[in-house]
């Protein structure tokens, strides 16, 4: 039947056939594979589950010792002496929310307009060039930026704020927020291209300017997804360690003065784990009850930005 | 000891052609996506060494019932069947009946030609390969059989080892075709194979279905109803979800019994 | 009834309209200037920082308490070390679950589930990553500040970057290829490792070397692992501990004498050459591999 052009000694149909007999060891590879790839798939799941118990487990032996009330409310964070020691978190809190404040200050006028310009503006070709640089400087390691704060950006500053510190919120928080910049400008990019073409044509044939397209027409209908890059960003300058570890100081003081040494809730899980503090001391528990909030604080930050981009959805 | 495989499987084709050579047997099919009933009671025999058209308009069903005669259906999420579909005198929904065999002796060319990002003796030697055969004497025996039973080898001999993809539209579709016959099917299932090509590789297509008629059983999805009359033996006309005609394709191009074939075929919808 | 539109004022307006639209796109411009001007600030500060030190003393040297003696050798031989956990672990635990959620998932809850925790996992900070490791891998597993328990840390740091684009690039295989290989009787894991893998292998490569320059250059976690910074021997085996090119460049960067500055510096140019060097080899694959379908 198949291909009976005469000069041929066998059929492939058969030969499939006297195969299939053999291939049992296809059948359990065909059974094997997706339960091993679940299996990989569930170690995400595990990492997840074990960062939260390890967090729990340890924050609540934290919390035998010092009570989580004083944890909330004092504005005192001197971890350091076993007895008369203060265990706060307020001054942590605000020196991580002072560097972020400065970093979103930097980050989302400068990111928003690098993604008006790269979406509404700029040519095909300019992009093609400019997102590249970018992405290298989203790409270069913290430590690097952590350098570049302590060792050029804050002597810089100090020539015009002659009593700015050595450590200070101040230098860390704008480098944080170059850092920071690629990433609202590429996230701001996506939500203002996905803007479909006919909505800017049809501004544009009315007269409008590209100006008025982009801020009239495009950002309003990009604001979920460029709202959620904010809070990504928050979330980002809120977790980042290096930068203010080198040049943010390591003074738990209640303060918003930018100027000042402070200490973030990342800076001081650095400073216990780069020191000695022994395992099993309050000191020790108290970096997990701090990673806790950290953890929770991100958590929130990416929950809401996943909210945000879902709930306020643009449908073209 | 190869003579005699030979002699076995002469014997057993004049057993089952003096049976009787129908080869697929639709049996009050039905068939859901979801809540959208798409195939409806269909009863439809189809035959050995035939070329079966289905014709009809789009979102008629012709396509999901070509699938389904491969089960490629199954692929679409929430998809529901009712009734039969018998291959060569066994139920394709049957539970023992594993799809992959089916397939194997069922092969499939698609609407637009997808070739692999491969070169062109991977594309073809591919079927084979899978299905266990890889000495390099027979795979290269293979290739060339396949690339001349679908009328290519000339144009490709060349350049074998070179990705499929540099091939034209007409071209990869007839690659498609060979990498088809590369595991000797018994039916070749063809879905509105030259819709994307243009005219020219449209008659190349046709004349090597003529061509493969000899061995093959064929069943053809078309939207083109003057491709159906010049190729086919018989025609289908589905109509939202139902056969409303089938005969032989003279009959039915020259004087249908229903009166929505002949709106149809006369082009007063669709 | 007068017009209602006043021609003459329409343009008078829209020169000033015009003129706003100028302004603001050169703005716009410096704002995505001002990444570069950074860029180029921080290259040239850190080189001219930099030179002098950086010779292949410096490349073949311990940590010193000497500046002019200090060199990166221990850190560039750890940050080799720290890959030959990571790359293994993190690509196949990574392309796994892509395969996994892409090709067999269900869509259902669960799947859901699965997703939007690597989402979430991407935004928890690798400080966090860090205090997971110490807990688990390094006091738990018992595995010391070794280069185990600090490959497996950093292997779930950058899992959820790693599956992620595996994802986006066994997504980007057409379904008509699965089709063609399901029609000629394949079955679902010959189709997944003969079509689908190689045909998605450029983009999951090239993402996976991404992730892995991240894990080059990430110093939080392994702070917070213990991971030392002065060590005087090269690591023989996957339980030696050892340390990595930016502990030992934040160790530099935090000590007072200037010298050292310096030093970090070279570290850093070590650093960023290791880096741009595999960003490279990701951009190459990325080109060369480019597929259209």
């Amino acid at each position: 039947m198949a291909m009976t052009d005469g000069n041929r000694s066998y059929s492939v149909r058969d030969m499939i056939k006297e195969n299939k007999k053999k291939q049992s060891g296809q059948q359990f590879v065909e059974w094997l594979m997706p339960k091993l790839l679940l299996l990989t798939a569930t170690i995400s799941v595990l990492t997840t589950i074990g960062i939260l118990f390890t967090l729990l487990f340890e924050t609540f032996v934290f919390f035998e010792r010092v009570s989580i009330v004083e944890f909330l409310t004092s504005k005192e964070w001197l971890p350091w002496d076993e007895k008369t020691g203060s265990f706060g978190v307020a001054p942590l809190v605000t020196g991580t929310l002072l560097t972020t404040a400065i970093a979103m200050v930097v980050a989302i006028p400068i990111g928003l307009a690098s993604a008006i310009y790269l979406s509404e503006y700029a040519s095909e070709k300019a992009r093609k060039i400019l997102k590249p640089i970018l992405e290298v400087l989203a790409g270069i390691p913290t430590i690097v930026y952590g350098f570049f704060a302590l060792t050029f950006v804050t002597p810089l500053l100090q020539k015009i704020i002659p009593n700015l510190g050595i450590f200070n919120a101040l230098s860390p928080g704008l480098v944080m927020g170059i850092m920071i910049i690629p990433m609202v400008a590429s996230l701001s990019e996506d939500a203002m291209s996905s803007v479909p073409n006919s909505i800017r044509e049809g501004a544009l044939g009315l007269g409008s300017t590209k100006l008025e397209v982009a801020l009239k027409v495009v950002l309003p209908a990009a604001t979920s997804g460029i709202a959620a890059s904010f809070m990504l960003a928050i979330s980002r300058a809120v977790g980042e360690t290096m930068i203010v570890a080198v040049a943010g100081g390591s003074s738990p003081v209640f303060t918003f003065d930018v100027t000042k040494s402070i200490q973030t809730l990342t800076a001081y899980i650095v400073q216990v784990t780069t020191g000695d503090a022994g395992y099993g001391t309050t000191v020790y528990y108290s970096i997990y009850a701090v990673g806790m909030t950290l953890f929770l604080f991100t958590l929130a930050m990416n929950l809401l930005a996943q909210y945000i981009s879902r709930r306020f959805r643009e449908e073209y | 000891m190869e003579l005699t495989v030979v002699k076995e499987r002469k014997n057993k084709q004049v057993e089952e052609r003096s049976e009787k050579n129908v080869v697929y047997r639709t049996k009050n099919l039905n068939l859901w996506y979801g809540e959208h009933h798409a195939l409806k009671n269909i009863d439809l025999d189809i035959y050995e060494n035939e070329v079966t058209a289905i014709i009809g308009p789009s979102g008629c069903g012709k396509s999901t019932y070509i699938k389904t005669l491969n089960r490629m259906i199954e692929l679409v999420p929430s998809v529901r069947t009712s009734g039969e579909i018998t291959y060569r005198g066994r139920n394709i929904f049957d539970k023992s009946y594993r799809v992959e065999e089916l397939r194997t002796q069922v092969g499939m060319v698609f609407q637009k030609p997808n070739p692999f990002p491969k070169s062109i003796y991977d594309n073809v030697a591919y079927g084979p390969r899978i299905h266990g055969i890889r000495d390099k004497k027979i795979l290269d025996e293979i290739v060339e059989r396949s690339l001349r039973g679908a009328a290519i080898w000339d144009e490709v001999k060349d350049r074998l080892h070179t990705n499929a993809y540099g091939l034209s539209g007409g071209q990869q579709q007839r690659l498609c075709i060979a990498r088809c016959l590369a595991i000797e099917p018994d039916v070749i299932l063809m879905d509105e194979p030259t819709s994307a090509l243009d005219p020219i590789s449209t008659l190349k297509v046709e004349e090597l279905v003529q061509e493969l008629k000899k061995n093959y059983s064929i069943i053809i999805v078309t939207h083109n109803m003057q491709q159906a009359a010049r190729i086919s033996d018989k025609t289908a006309f589905f109509l939202n979800g139902e056969v409303i005609e089938y005969s032989d394709t003279d009959k039915l191009f020259s004087n249908p019994d229903d009166k929505r074939t002949e709106d149809y075929i006369t082009g007063r919808f669709g | 009834m007068g017009k209602l539109i006043d021609k003459q004022r329409v343009v008078q307006h829209m020169n000033g309209r015009l003129l706003r639209n100028n302004v603001l796109k050169f703005l716009f411009f410096l704002a995505t200037l001002f990444g570069l001007i950074v860029l180029v600030v921080l290259l040239y500060r850190i080189l001219t920082q930099a030179i002098g030190w950086l010779n292949l003393d410096f490349l073949n040297n311990f940590p010193s308490r000497r500046p002019e003696n200090a060199g990166i050798k221990a850190g560039l031989v750890g940050s080799l070390w720290l890959m030959v956990i990571v790359a293994p672990v993190s690509l196949i635990l990574g392309v796994g679950t892509a395969i996994y959620l892409e090709e067999y998932a269900k869509k259902n809850r669960f799947t859901d589930f699965i997703q939007t925790n690597i989402s979430n996992l991407a935004g928890v900070p690798s400080i966090v990553f860090g205090l997971l490791g110490l807990t688990i891998f390094v006091r738990e597993l018992n595995l010391g500040r070794s280069i185990l328990a600090a490959g497996l840390t950093m292997s779930l740091l950058v899992l959820p970057v790693i599956v992620v684009a595996a994802q986006e690039a066994i997504r980007a295989v057409p379904n008509q290829l699965r089709e063609a290989s399901y029609g000629m009787g394949a079955t679902k894991w010959q189709t997944i490792y003969r079509i689908v893998l190689p045909a998605s292998i450029p983009g999951i490569l090239t993402g996976s070397i991404l992730a892995l320059s991240r894990a080059i250059g990430e110093t939080a976690p392994l702070v917070v692992l213990g991971i030392p910074t002065f060590l005087a021997y090269l690591p023989r085996g996957i339980l030696d501990t050892f340390t990595v090119m930016p502990m030992q460049i934040y160790n530099w960067t935090s000590r007072p004498q200037a010298d050292f500055q310096n030093v970090a510096a070279a570290g850093i140019v070590v650093l960023l050459v290791v880096l741009i060097f595999m960003n490279s080899i990701a951009i190459f694959i990325r080109n060369k591999f480019q597929k259209r379908y």
